[in-house]
């Protein structure tokens, strides 16, 4: 079509397939699809420096959090207090291992591997260096395990099974319930930081 | 914050991609001629209209809907006390939280492990069937609809990090035990496939389907 600008200059919604000119908005501010409200640039002033310093923060609170007890239990004078590590090697046999495989994986490793490669992929762009070998991929693979990273979801499931054995025995949280809770606002804050369009568009450029 | 309007090609309305001859990568947003299948700056696949994206939900979601009946009907728990061996299933269990008084925590695990698997299956259904047959509610609320599904949709491991918890924190030898019981496999992967599910639909039909 002979009206259709550079293709360069066009941003397509992902959700709506709605078609805009780029207007870059200023830092702070959104741009914001007109039919489906899904925010497409957000950009944030020295945003990968804060993204790389909030996940070195989880990367230390994870491992902390993965060997440190998250729950203590007492009852007639039986104890017992558990890391995520424990909880994943207390079974050793049968399909249900699966069950303490896939918890581990996403509330320790997923989250792990999403902060280094966050890390890699954005290093090289906040010092202004030509963008890391496959940084595409591993910005594609850490945007793909979003989803399956939990570990505020844990937390919360630290605190229902608090409850739901309190009558049984006398529990406690250890020092890695609250480094989780502190996770989850890390994660949420380090999200709400990346702009997506913006990272996408460092990597093109230095190409 | 403020929010920033696009200005749009054509004035007025809101144009797409695919009306003037282009295709975008849902990955990174970049805009492409019609007909490019790869998108050298994130290197995802590209596909104007992925309709095969329809066959791999329902595909998940079949699969999520098979492991959510064993789910049900195996126990979820094994607490083993001095005095009983108590088995309950995920309703099972609702129901001892609230014969013990805690009705708050009953709320949660009926809201994870009942409530939001039954109506992202009903969701997901709904649609999957709208952007096959047309439907005439309106696209904003679908969107709505799809949104919730995706955020809410993982919420529902809750209940299995529950067991996995209990489960390695409650061995008191003699004492008390709690074992997990094999819903709590087939629980979590109900909720992985239905996560599949939600991630293969290609909400550019969601908007299609209003227009035709």
């Amino acid at each position: 079509m002979s009206t259709t600008p550079p293709l360069k200059d066009l941003i397509v919604c992902p959700n709506c397939d709605a078609i805009y000119h780029v207007a870059e908005p200023k830092f702070g501010e959104r741009a914001v699809c007109q039919r489906c409200h899904t925010v497409l640039i957000a950009p944030r002033r020295r945003a990968g420096a804060q993204i790389i310093a909030v996940a070195l923060a989880v990367f230390i609170l994870v491992l902390a959090a993965a060997v440190t007890p998250f729950l203590s239990i007492e009852a007639g004078g039986a104890r017992n207090s558990v890391s995520v590590l424990d909880a994943a090697l207390i079974f050793s046999g049968g399909p249900l291992v699966l069950v303490s495989l896939g918890t581990v994986a996403m509330i320790l490793f997923i989250p792990l591997l999403r902060v280094l490669l966050v890390i890699y992929v954005l290093f090289p762009v906040v010092a202004d260096r030509p963008p890391a070998k496959h940084a595409a991929w591993a910005f594609s693979l850490s945007e793909a395990l979003r989803p399956w990273s939990m570990a505020e979801i844990f937390a919360i499931g630290c605190a229902v099974a608090l409850i739901k054995v309190a009558d049984l025995a006398q529990i406690a949280f250890g020092p890695a319930f609250w480094m989780f809770c502190v996770l989850t606002v890390l994660v949420v804050v380090q999200d709400s930081f990346l702009c997506r369009w913006s990272v996408w568009k460092s990597l093109e450029t230095a190409k | 914050m403020q929010v920033v309007g696009l200005e749009i090609p054509r004035n007025g309305k809101v144009v797409t991609a695919r009306e003037i001859g282009v295709v975008g990568c849902q990955r990174c947003t970049k805009v492409w001629p019609l007909g490019t299948k790869r998108c050298t700056r994130c290197g995802a696949t590209i596909v104007s209209r992925d309709h095969k994206a329809l066959q791999r939900v329902w595909a998940w979601w079949i699969v999520g809907l098979l492991c959510y009946i064993p789910a049900n009907l195996y126990p979820m728990l094994q607490t083993r006390t001095l005095v009983s061996v108590q088995q309950d299933t995920i309703v099972g269990g609702v129901v001892t939280l609230i014969n013990h008084g805690s009705y708050g925590i009953a709320l949660v695990i009926f809201l994870a492990s009942v409530m939001i698997p039954v109506g992202k299956f009903l969701a997901i259904a709904f649609l999957a069937l709208a952007a096959q047959r047309g439907t005439t509610s309106p696209s904003s609320q679908r969107m709505g609809l799809y949104e919730i599904v995706e955020y809410i949709g993982r919420w529902s491991m809750i209940d299995v990090f529950v067991v996995a918890i209990l489960s390695s924190l409650v061995q008191l030898n003699a004492l008390a035990a709690v074992n997990p019981g094999p819903a709590a496999l087939f629980f979590g992967l109900s909720v992985i496939f239905t996560m599949l599910s939600a991630q293969s639909f290609d909400a550019r039909l969601i908007w299609d389907a209003e227009r035709s």
